[in-house]
């Protein structure tokens, strides 16, 4: 086992110091090069790592303690082993070309806020690489705090625009909801097992009852939903379109939203042990899918498109955690990595290009003008559309064809789903690059392609979405050849145990379902690029369902009602009446009641001596009386009188 | 001679003293009566003094204990009169502003 694992995160931390202790001092030429090169490094040491555990190394390296108690004890410890080797390649991979892109994204920031973006982003990565090699669920939490905090740090980080603002706060309030159900599932782990470590806990699991299981799991997956947006905490995801671009690709690529996945993945075992919870979180993660999916054909915002088509895959990735192919979820989570992220960064092209213009309905025609972002933007669309043989095929048919065992309702809702996403996927890629140009372009600052810091990770991640499915080649293609099913095989071993042995497909069935998906797919994207061609593109709001789904199924405006608006008018309810004539009242009434009582004790003040020599003389036969009532001197008056 | 009689005798005196002061209006007869009490009192230390060791100084005719609570009134007794001088004092002032001594019109205070 190498000890360079601490180098991985310590890089991007570094890298978060001095750019952000540096702000006002480095040029920013230096701090992209600081901030790009920390993530690279930590890449290099990753693919080391990755390296070691492919040739059979890995393990728990504990640098030391949190705390120590006879009851328990906290490791600060990183675990590496196939899925956590396998996610730091994504993190810091992806992570890296979206930091060069960066570089000339934010270039028209002054050097302190260029610093600033930079020392967020390298916090983020560092955030999410703890939560992956924690070897515990404690700095498991830690990284997943982190990477709520850097969520809401980027999406905010344009302060000035009050909507952003309030966009951050949301989704600090939204995660933070989910981080309550995770918080509470470690308690009870500790409760229960008096260990937070991934290897204790999974070794004492069976002394657990079923129903600890079960409470912890679900509570493990609200946790999830909040982070990995997915019904009913989702609409975080598509308002974090407020941060830049390469924020959105970062969050919905490489950190944040892969965490939820990542946390089941890592607790499969749990999870397979919990069939209730199972069944909760692929119905969860197939609503998600389909939901997300309608909303995302209406929008013109081509980051929230995107958005949504990334809530959308997240639900398949749960689709595939509840069935039980936690393979195919998690490989899902790599080849979607690689092609969202190429959508993002190329969005962001285009956006860059546009000079900040979002709405594709006044795009169209860009194909020319920008023939790399077009190209890559293309590879990127047929990956997620799931066209055979790019990455996006390879795992959505795994977690399909896991569905199909699981229930054939799951199979048609989730190809459904997908259809859809070809739908809008093509829906965008249509209006954004083909037709006719519908925007009037400026002499003196005309649309132009990209430098090569962007057009580089562009292509790099345009070639990862084709080829990055060739790894997971299913069984009835070419047999063996699924090498990240035998790389990841240790860790979902004792689920594959436990799972009860569905009845296997035969490959000409296969062959059938596949052929017909595909087909299927190909004709939903001819359908969307000859509809979304002839379409009269207008600004006009739509009506009907139509004008429902441009509209998000009206759910901000039902929570908003359901939930916001009681809570303001029963903050009201105390402001204006508990606060008011309760603690109000009881204050101005001590005030009130003194005021009155030294009124009418101010009358006692007669002026009239003769009145004051009265009282004081009774005063002191009073006083007399009381004070020195005692026997002896009650019979020393009785024996003189 | 039995205490009693002190007793009862500087009683009266005191309470002649806190009549005066509760009845009348003249400041001066006021101040009269309070001088009134003040020997009351001071008798009545001289004679609690004295009777305290009534069987020591039968036994020992020379001796002078319990002359302590007589030489003690003396003391009062100048203190009293430096006192004395500052009330009149403070009477002779109230007749110069109010040009009376009656205590009903020294009410500035009220309210």
């Amino acid at each position: 086992m190498s000890h360079l694992v601490f180098l991985v995160p310590l890089f991007p931390l570094l890298g978060f110091l001095i750019n952000g202790l540096g702000r006002n001092q480095l040029s920013k030429a230096s701090i992209g090069a600081i901030g790009t090169g920390a993530i690279l490094l930590s890449f290099l040491v990753s693919v080391r790592l990755f390296m070691e555990v492919l040739n059979g190394g890995g393990g728990v390296d504990t640098l030391f303690y949190l705390f120590k108690t006879t009851d328990i004890s906290v490791p600060f410890a990183f675990q590496v082993d196939a899925l956590s080797a396998l996610f730091l390649l994504i993190i810091t991979g992806i992570g890296t070309l979206i930091h060069l892109y960066s570089t000339a994204y934010m270039h028209d920031e002054s050097a302190p806020h260029f610093a600033r973006y930079f020392a967020y982003l390298n916090l983020f990565v560092f955030s999410m690489l703890l939560l992956v090699l924690g070897s515990g669920f404690v700095i498991m939490f830690i990284g997943w705090e982190g990477v709520g905090l850097c969520s809401y740090l980027l999406i905010g980080y344009w302060f000035k625009n009050n909507d952003y603002n309030y966009a951050a706060r949301k989704a600090f309030v939204m995660n933070r909801i989910g981080d309550l159900g995770f918080l509470l599932a470690i308690f009870w782990i500790i409760s229960k097992l008096g260990t937070t470590e991934y290897t204790q806990v999974f070794a004492g699991v069976n002394n657990l009852s079923a129903s600890d299981i079960t409470a912890i799991t679900l509570l493990l997956f609200v946790g999830a939903m909040g982070k990995s947006a997915q019904i009913p905490l989702y609409t975080w995801l598509p308002d974090a379109m407020a941060g830049p671009t390469p924020v959105s690709a970062l969050i919905h690529a490489a950190t944040m939203v892969t965490a939820g996945i990542y946390m089941i993945a890592r607790t499969n075992l749990l999870y397979t042990m919990a069939p209730f919870t199972q069944c909760v979180v692929a119905i969860t993660g197939l609503a998600t899918a389909l939901f997300a999916a309608t909303i995302a054909l209406r929008q013109n915002d081509i980051k929230k498109v995107l958005a949504y088509s990334t809530v959308s895959q997240l639900g398949y990735m749960f689709l595939g955690l509840g069935v039980g192919a936690y393979t195919g979820a998690v490989f899902h989570v790599m080849t979607h990595a690689f092609f969202k992220a190429l959508l993002f960064l190329g969005a962001g092209s285009v956006i860059h290009a546009m000079h900040h213009e979002q709405d594709i309905r006044k795009m169209g025609g860009l194909n020319k003008r920008l023939p790399h972002t077009h190209l890559t933007f293309l590879l990127g669309c047929l990956a997620i559309a799931g066209i055979p043989p790019l990455s996006g095929f390879f795992s959505k048919d795994e977690i399909l064809a896991a569905a199909f065992q699981a229930s054939p309702i799951y199979y048609i809702l989730g190809l459904l789903g997908a259809l859809m996403t070809a739908f809008y996927m093509f829906r965008l890629y249509t209006l954004t690059f083909l037709g006719e140009a519908r925007f009037h372009e400026d002499e003196h600052h005309p649309v132009h392609e990209s430098p090569w810091q962007m057009t580089v990770p562009l292509w790099i991640l345009g070639i990862l979405s084709v080829v990055g499915g060739w790894i997971g080649f299913p069984e009835w293609i070419l047999p063996n050849a699924h090498r990240l099913e035998a790389l990841l095989a240790p860790i979902f071993a004792r689920s594959t145990a436990l799972a009860k042995e569905h009845a296997h497909l035969t490959h000409s069935q296969e062959w059938m379902m596949t052929g017909g998906a595909t087909l299927a797919i190909v004709l939903a994207i001819v359908l969307a690029i000859r509809s979304s061609l002839r379409a009269k593109v207008n600004s006009e709001p739509a009506t009907g369902l139509a004008g429902i789904l441009e509209n998000k199924w009206y759910v901000d405006e039902i929570y908003d009602n359901a939930i916001v608006k009681p809570l303001q008018s029963f903050a009201d309810l105390l402001k204006n009446v508990i606060e008011k004539s309760g603690i109000d009242g009881l204050v101005n009434g001590v005030g009130k009641l003194v005021h009155y009582g030294s009124r009418q004790f101010r009358l006692v003040q007669s002026g009239q001596v003769g009145n004051y020599l009265l009282i004081m003389v009774l005063s002191m036969v009073v006083f007399f009386l009381i004070w020195f009532n005692d026997t002896a001197l009650m019979k020393l008056l009785h024996n003189i009188f | 001679m039995p205490i009693n009689y002190y007793i009862f005798f500087c009683l009266t005196l005191f309470s002649i003293g806190i009549v005066g002061v509760l009845t009348r209006r003249n400041a001066i007869i006021i101040f009269m009566c309070i001088e009134l009490m003040l020997n009351a009192v001071n008798l009545l230390l001289v004679a609690f003094s004295k009777m305290h060791h009534a069987a020591a100084v039968a036994a020992v005719p020379e001796s002078t204990v319990g002359s302590d609570g007589q030489i003690f009134v003396f003391f009062i007794m100048v203190v009293a009169a430096a006192e004395v001088s500052v009330g009149l004092a403070i009477i002779v002032m109230m007749y110069r502003n109010i040009h009376s001594v009656d205590i009903n019109f020294l009410n500035r205070l009220k309210n």
